[in-house]
């Protein structure tokens, strides 16, 4: 299944300072959550410490996981299911000024 | 001779100013007076003559009119920070005629600051940026009421602040999280909307907090983020015009909030600006959480806390120097000059750095990069081929991470027969104690 990742806001730090990867979901018996791209993404993509990227099963504090420019919680968090085509986007908060 | 003839002029035209600033705040007394008795225009309604005709451009917006001028003439606006954001707010609001604008700053003037701060010039380095903006907004507009205050912001000072004033809107313009947290709090326990700006390289990020029942800071982001995850615009950049476009949006947002133009006030929306595609994007957030901490239906936070303790970093962007090495394993930078060329040099810092300036002779290893079987190689090998002293001089920016590297160094090279020292303070010491001449930023 093809999707879309995108980080930002610094994230992409941790996926090899790349901000655009498309990516093939391989098929499985159970649909894809957040929940599994999340751990698919540690296994593949991520470069850096994947404490800086995932804590407690989730995103670690000050990522905004956003679906299709929808915050994920008004989507289910981890529980979403993919879509084809969706664009899943990683962006960390700023704070400097 | 002509190094003689600018510093003569420099201090010449220093001195105008200072006499300048003097008749300024002179003027300001009696044009305070004067205005206490001012009439407003007979033909309109609660302006002067002047103002119609300086405002016009704006109320002739529909949107705005004469009563929404009203509207930003009566206004309070507290503005935190006095820097990239804080100046393109600061002289959008002034210039549109808030009433009242009260700004917060610690920090003075610096070089490095000017490519982003627009309203500081050269000769404002080194005074509290705070004066600086007032001085600015003043040659704007005269008749306004400016209120510098140069402070630290933290529970204590904001709630004398709060306690004292009216705020109709908040303006975060500040570098740090522990001031987000804090601003957020301080807002939601006083029922005051909150524009939320912040800038980081080629990236902008801009919302509205507890605004009209929307979410709040916390409603977000309830935990803050680890401290080692967070990048101050001293360490990662900033390109001038990112903060300035989300600062010029954030006086865009109170200008909407303050004449009660909700449909386009960003609260429970986020835009996102990414420099490097040159795109926006404007993202759905989550409603307010009944749960939140702060402003949920049960909330567990009523009064301001520690907001340093609960980020576990301090309210400032300003690198906190550490010392986790032992007293051998230090060398004054003073001993640098007669180590180049002779010993092996590792320059710590990330390569966009090195290219930047660096000492001759010295060999540039980015500590992000150190713990990578190649990067172990190369000190390896290098090492192999020094003669003197058996030792390996470590060297960065200003003296954190070469100590993170010795330790880390040491640790993993421990079968070597070298001896692995620190720069104290690193080129920033160097700069301050060795050669004037070395850039310092
Ligand atoms: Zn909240």
């Amino acid at each position: 299944m093809d999707i879309k990742v995108q980080f930002g806001g610094g994230a992409e730090l941790l996926f090899d300072n790349k901000k655009h990867y498309d990516i093939s979901l391989p098929s499985k018996e159970k649909p894809w959550i957040i929940g599994d791209l999340l751990f698919w993404l540690k296994e593949h993509l991520l470069k850096e410490r994947p404490d800086l990227f995932l804590q407690d099963n989730s995103v670690r504090p000050g990522i905004l996981v956003l679906i299709n420019d929808t915050d994920w919680e008004l989507m289910d968090t981890v529980n979403y299911e993919i879509q084809l085509n969706d664009c899943i986007m990683f962006i960390s908060t700023l704070h400097g000024g | 001779m002509l190094d003689e003839k600018i510093a003569t002029l420099l201090k010449d035209i220093k001195r105008l100013k200072d006499k300048l600033r003097e008749k300024e705040k002179l003027l300001f007394v009696h044009l305070q007076e004067k205005n206490n008795n001012l009439t407003t225009c007979k033909y309109s309604k609660g302006l002067t003559k002047e103002e119609i005709t300086r405002y016009s451009r704006q109320m002739l917006v529909k949107e705005i009119g004469l009563e929404g001028q009203l509207k930003l003439k009566n206004s309070k606006v507290l503005i935190v920070g006095a820097g990239g954001l804080g100046c393109p707010v600061s002289v959008y609001l002034a210039s549109a005629g808030i009433g009242e604008i009260t700004i917060v700053d610690y920090d003075d003037v610096e070089l490095s600051n000017l490519h982003r701060q627009i309203l500081h010039t050269e000769d404002d380095i080194d005074h509290p940026k705070v004066n600086s903006i007032y001085d600015k907004l003043h040659s704007i507009n005269r008749n306004l009421k400016i209120i510098p205050i140069k402070q630290h912001m933290d529970s204590h000072t904001i709630k004398q602040l709060l306690d004292s004033n009216t705020f109709d809107v908040v303006v975060d313009g500040s570098d740090n999280v522990a001031t987000r947290y804090l601003l957020n709090d301080a807002c939601v326990l006083n029922n005051i909307p909150l524009v939320s700006g912040s800038a980081l390289q080629l990236e902008g990020q801009l919302t509205v907090y507890n605004y009209n029942g929307g979410p709040c800071y916390r409603c977000l982001f309830p935990v803050p983020p680890p401290p080692e995850t967070v990048t101050s615009c001293g360490d990662g950049g900033v390109l001038g015009p990112v903060p300035g476009l989300i600062g010029v949006l954030q006086a865009h947002q109170t200008i909407l909030i303050l004449t009660n133009s909700s449909d386009g006030v960003l609260s429970q929306r986020f835009l996102v600006f990414d420099g490097s595609s040159a795109t926006f994007r404007n993202v759905k957030l989550r409603p307010r959480n009944i749960n939140c901490a702060v402003c949920g239906d049960n909330p567990l936070i009523t009064e301001l806390i520690d907001y340093e303790q609960f980020c576990g970093a301090g309210a400032h962007d300003k690198v906190e120097n550490i010392n986790i090495l032992s007293k051998t394993q230090h060398i004054e930078a003073e001993e640098l000059p007669k180590k180049l060329g002779t010993s092996l040099i590792l320059d710590v810092r990330p390569h966009l750095q090195f290219d930047l300036c660096h000492l001759p002779y010295t060999t540039n290893l980015p500590f992000a990069e150190i713990e990578k079987p190649d990067a172990l190689d190369l000190v390896k090998r290098l090492v192999k081929n020094i003669d003197a002293d058996n030792e390996v001089i470590v060297l960065c920016r200003r003296g954190n991470d070469s100590q993170r590297a010795v330790s880390l160094l040491k640790q993993k090279l421990s079968d070597l027969p070298v001896n692995f020292l620190n720069v104290k303070g690193g080129l920033h010491a160097y700069s301050k104690y060795v050669d004037s001449d070395f850039p310092d930023f």
